[in-house]
């Protein structure tokens, strides 16, 4: 019997990728291995989950054992790959191995850690188990204090998922302090005037920003912490929350001497330097392009399903905006690629902006848009050349 | 006539689909019911197409 298709990762990139390669192939045998508890359920909507009342358990779809039935596959739970074995065409789990036909690398990111005293002492969420233990503490910091105080929420850090975090939980009820050295919010996708339109959404709804400002330390008192910031000013909270980015999974890799920068770099066809070594998702690189967002991931997902099934599939990434989960004010990004030049134009009123980055012959390269002006997506879109041609 | 209208949210992102509003931004006038939105159409978010929807409660 042929070896199997191995994936390792069960989140969004995993899953998708059986999903669409069951949709072309029932037959292959596949296993998939996952350190977590495999259960399937949508990234995006963690970030809304605290407004919407969610916890970790309705979040969850299917768990590990729906999804091996619904998708014919094997599944492995609670298990971590320790080496791969390129040229032998197995993989390692401590004293197993198992022999795989194609390998797909899915592992995700993993949040980053910095070197700040106390750093421990934050919670930290990119996936389902991490929001189960962060919402499971702050539900039970507001049973416990029910009359006394609203809960204050430190969180670090004003990216894409700082913002949207701290939106969800402003707008459920908690208290929230944003910290961030960054002098507006998203500086990495906005334009200045666009993340300054951000900061009256947030802090209406009852948003604390200290920005311009790092932590330089935490420590833990009573059933809270206490920041320190470099200004020397001191904040309590009840609960930290680290939010400073992401770092796509490569230790794997790069110890089986896969090609890896930023993340586990794969050409047109998802494949890392090693032959039926496939890379997908946060962890991947492709064409140079390391992409934390959904819909790079799905398109990855359908292309290289075909490919492993027969039909070598080159990727192409169309247009692909990012949409921000600040609801009190929508804004829709599409960033240019890394390195082109140009220039920000700006138009309308605050909090209603479309600001349009154009290069040099004024040929539009991305745009940010905020309120209002989200509606202008389709027209910018069109104008817009595909990420990946 | 007047059968209530739905949202349907992707499984994948989380996108809803409100049918009392459409998705002007999308071609889809306020009170497009999703039975009406065109087979090929895919999710503005992350690009699923309509059978990974499902309806949720209003």
């Amino acid at each position: 019997m042929a070896a199997p298709l191995v994936v390792i990762g069960t989140g969004l990139a995993g899953y998708n990728l059986v999903k669409e390669f069951r949709k072309l192939d029932a037959q292959t045998p596949i296993i998939m291995i996952t350190s977590d508890d495999g259960r399937q359920y949508s990234k995006p909507m963690l970030s809304t989950g605290f407004t919407k009342g969610k916890s970790a358990d309705d979040l969850a779809m299917a768990d590990a054992g729906k999804m091996a039935d619904t998708l014919g596959i094997e599944i492995r739970t609670h298990q971590s790959v320790t080496a791969l074995h390129t040229d032998a065409h197995e993989i390692q789990l401590g004293e197993e191995t198992i022999a795989y036909s194609q390998l797909v690398l899915a592992m995700g990111a993993a949040p980053i850690e910095i070197p700040l005293s106390g750093f421990e002492h934050l919670y930290h969420i990119n996936d389902l188990m991490d929001y189960a233990r962060f919402n499971q503490a702050a539900m039970a910091t507001v049973a416990s204090q029910v009359g006394q105080h609203k809960k204050r929420i430190l969180v670090m850090g004003a990216g894409l998922v700082g913002c949207e975090y701290a939106h969800d939980m402003a707008g459920a009820g908690f208290e929230v302090i944003l910290v961030s050295p960054d002098a507006y919010p998203l500086p990495r996708l906005l334009p200045e005037e666009c993340g300054h339109a951000l900061m009256p959404a947030l802090t209406s709804l009852g948003v604390e920003l200290r920005l311009g400002h790092a932590v330089v330390s935490v420590e833990k008192k009573g059933d809270g912490i206490v920041a320190v910031l470099d200004d020397g000013s001191v904040l309590e909270a009840d609960m930290g929350l680290s939010a400073v980015g992401l770092s796509p999974r490569t230790d794997l890799a790069k110890a089986a001497g896969l090609a890896c920068e930023r993340g586990i770099q794969v050409d047109r066809m998802l494949q890392t330097s090693a032959q039926d070594v496939y890379a997908l998702g946060d962890c991947a690189e492709v064409a140079g392009l390391n992409l934390l967002y959904v819909l790079p991931l799905m398109n990855c997902a359908r292309a290289l399903a075909k490919t492993l099934s027969g039909q070598a599939t080159e990727i192409r990434y169309p247009v692909m905006p990012v949409q921000v989960k600040t609801p009190s004010l929508p804004i829709v990004v599409s960033p240019a690629a890394n390195g082109v030049t140009g220039q920000w134009q700006i138009s309308g009123q605050s909090p209603n902006l479309k600001a349009e980055f154009r290069g040099e012959s004024g040929n539009l390269l991305g745009y940010a848009l905020t309120g209002e002006c989200v509606a202008e997506k389709m027209a910018l879109n069109k104008e817009l050349p595909p990420m990946l041609a | 006539m007047s059968q209530t209208l739905k949202k349907w949210q992707c499984i994948v992102c989380g996108w809803i689909y409100d049918e009392t509003e459409g998705c002007p931004e999308e071609g889809l006038a306020p009170g497009t019911r999703w039975e009406d939105v065109p087979s090929d159409w895919l999710c503005p978010d992350c690009g699923v197409g309509k059978e990974d929807f499902e309806m949720i409660e209003i």
